[in-house]
């Protein structure tokens, strides 16, 4: 159980965010290994070999959807996805904070891998103040030969440049932040085409996720066998930052080595949250952020893995790792009308189901909080959450159904205390 | 002539120069905020429109822009924009209270700005701080860990910095102007 910082060094090197500090402690040596001993298929192999998937929420293996770019493109890009809105999530702040060259070191590796020449480094808006950091490093980087014209000495080159958002969940999405890079409105196009082969100017796209960048130079420094071994399964390899917060004793940043620990470790073990504000009675867990099913007591003793909350009587998701803590005094419909707040606020309004399923699924919750609901007005909203399912573009849509239909599903007695009728039924279970 | 480019000259080339020739239109979004530095705070149809001007674009496709996105504010806005999150996880930590105190004490509505117009508030959805709620960004600036003294001070600060009117330059100018 214990600690293994692979990504959050920062926390076990001080000053690690200097350029100096930074390759003191074998900082670029996985990039000048690569561009002088690793042909980009190498890299590529080393990154599939590792097992690492996409971890922004989706898990998509990375190795792989570097297989995808066109190897005769003539221009590919790099799009980092540092987009990081999730309700509960931060940790690609604190990497690119605390932590700034081992994301760009893990860019540029991609960059090589795939053919690529730019990269951008797409933030949401509100990270300016936690830029600082990045942004001297990419100048010292440049300064260094690490970034630039012939890297290292090498014919690669290779240019790094930090974008800003706005203010848009939505731009976290893929398809949707390439259409905001652009210029354009951010919002999701219909797949295919697929980024891999048609992205950023039309061009083949890499998009990945702040945390999953970092993890490539520990994986190119030290094989892609050594960071599967880390993990218990083919699917669960390697380490993952988990993001704490609610009703916890130390909230914050926590890396972990997958298989490692289960959730009620994380959230009583003494090393990470510390158990509950004030000793309260646990009640309930949103483990990716508002997208994610919710989990209950019961169900806190899976492994903290892809496949652990997927258990059918579990029914939940890893996703981003975002675990939003709830204890006894929490109400469930309170906490569904937050989070389904959140998606109205952010669907971007392309899709029917969604825009006006958000909305809907807000009013009815609203509805059920002011105590001016019957059962009816809950099986209107387990129908609608429902019927959003498999009707949208992306993913928003579906995230956007958990808060309502797990929490009727595993606290349904939060919603009959608040029912106008006292003779309820029983309450309805989601359809799927 | 353009305000923006007069404020930022080169600056602005250089961000256009940061994507590839014919796509400038990327620009849009850090000269969007640029330019709600140089136009008052907000975006302003002078805003738009210069912004339009310099990326060869019709004034309405950025008027669309700067409606979808959160950071573009569509009516004046005070001199520092407190934007905080009760969103769930800020919540659970007491942000909803924070809020409603906040609102208070400014005598501001959420959404609106104190009569002095030194102060907007705007509650937000997640802003990545969850960890260290009650959380509010100041123009952009991170403030954590909050309580009533500690937004009390901060208001305290605020103001005797407006009437010495300091002119610190803000945390999009220090990042968008300060290209490598």
């Amino acid at each position: 159980m214990s600690q293994k910082h692979v990504l959050l060094r920062h926390r076990d090197v001080p000053d690690i965010h200097q350029l100096d500090v930074y390759r003191a402690n074998g900082g670029y040596e996985a990039l000048e290994k690569a561009v002088k001993e690793m042909s980009p298929a190498d890299v590529q192999g080393e990154v599939k070999a590792s097992g690492l998937r996409g971890r922004g929420g989706a898990g998509f293996p990375t190795g792989l959807k570097w297989s995808f770019v066109p190897k005769d493109a003539d221009e590919v890009y790099i799009v980092i996805n540092t987009d990081e809105s999730e309700t509960g999530t931060f940790k690609d702040r604190e990497l690119l904070e605390r932590n700034p060259h081992q994301v760009i070191e893990g860019a540029i590796l991609a960059a090589y891998a795939v053919g690529a020449k730019t990269v951008y480094n797409y933030w949401r808006g509100e990270y300016m103040d936690a830029a600082h950091e990045c942004q001297q490093a990419v100048k010292d980087a440049y300064a260094a030969g690490l970034l630039g014209e012939n890297i290292l000495g090498s014919d690669f080159s290779c240019d790094f440049i930090n974008h800003f958002g706005a203010g848009a969940y939505i731009c976290g999405e893929e398809t949707a932040l390439l259409n905001s890079l652009m210029g354009e409105l951010g919002q999701p196009w219909s797949k295919p085409p697929f980024p891999a082969v048609e992205g950023l100017y039309s061009k083949p796209t890499v998009v990945n996720n702040t945390e999953t960048l970092a993890n490539v130079p520990p994986i190119i420094a030290n094989g892609g066998d050594w960071y599967k071994a880390l993990g218990p399964s083919e699917r669960s390899t390697g380490v993952k930052v988990v993001c704490i917060s609610g009703h916890v004793k130390r909230p914050g940043n926590y890396e972990v080595a997958l298989g490692s620990v289960t959730y009620r470790d994380l959230i009583f073990g003494e090393e990470y949250a510390g158990g509950i504000t004030n000793d309260n009675k646990f009640k309930a867990l949103l483990p990716s952020g508002g997208s994610g099913p919710l989990m209950n007591d019961q169900m806190l003793d899976c492994d903290f893995t892809y496949e652990g909350p997927e258990a059918p009587e579990i029914g939940s998701v890893m996703g981003s790792a975002s675990l939003i803590v709830m204890d006894e005094t929490t109400d469930m419909v309170w906490a569904a009308k937050k989070a389904t707040h959140f998606f109205k606020h952010e669907s971007c309004g392309k899709c029917t189901p969604c825009r006006e399923g958000t909305f809907w699924m807000e009013s009815l919750l609203k509805r059920i909080m002011d105590g001016d609901a019957t059962q009816n007005d809950v099986d209107v909203l387990n129908s609608v959450a429902t019927n959003i399912g498999g009707r949208t573009l992306c993913a928003l849509g579906e995230f956007a159904r958990n808060p309502s239909l797990s929490s009727i599903r595993l606290f349904p007695e939060d919603y009959k205390a608040k029912l106008k009728v006292s003779d309820v039924h029983a309450l309805p279970v989601a359809a799927d | 002539m353009s305000k923006l480019r007069e404020v930022y000259g080169e600056k602005i080339d250089q961000i256009l120069a940061l994507y590839p020739a014919g796509k400038q239109k990327s620009a849009v979004l850090p000269l969007l905020h640029l330019s709600q530095v140089v136009y008052g705070g907000w975006a302003t149809d002078e805003a738009k429109a210069d912004v339009a001007g310099i990326l060869g674009v019709d004034p309405t496709h950025v008027h669309s822009i700067a409606g979808f996105y959160t950071l573009y504010y569509e009516k004046p806005v005070g001199k520092y924009v407190l934007e905080i999150c009760n969103d769930l996880a800020c919540a659970l930590r007491g942000a909803d209270e924070f809020l409603e105190m906040a609102t208070k004490k400014l005598n501001t509505p959420n959404h609106g700005t104190s009569a002095d117009n030194l102060f907007t508030i705007e509650n937000v959805m997640c802003i990545g701080a969850c960890d260290r709620a009650p959380v509010l960004q100041c123009n952009l600036k991170f403030h954590e860990h909050l309580d009533e003294a500690k937004f009390d001070a901060l208001i305290t600060t605020l103001r005797a910095q407006a009437k010495k009117d300091e002119q610190s330059p803000t945390i999009s100018e220090q990042i968008l102007a300060d290209i490598h």
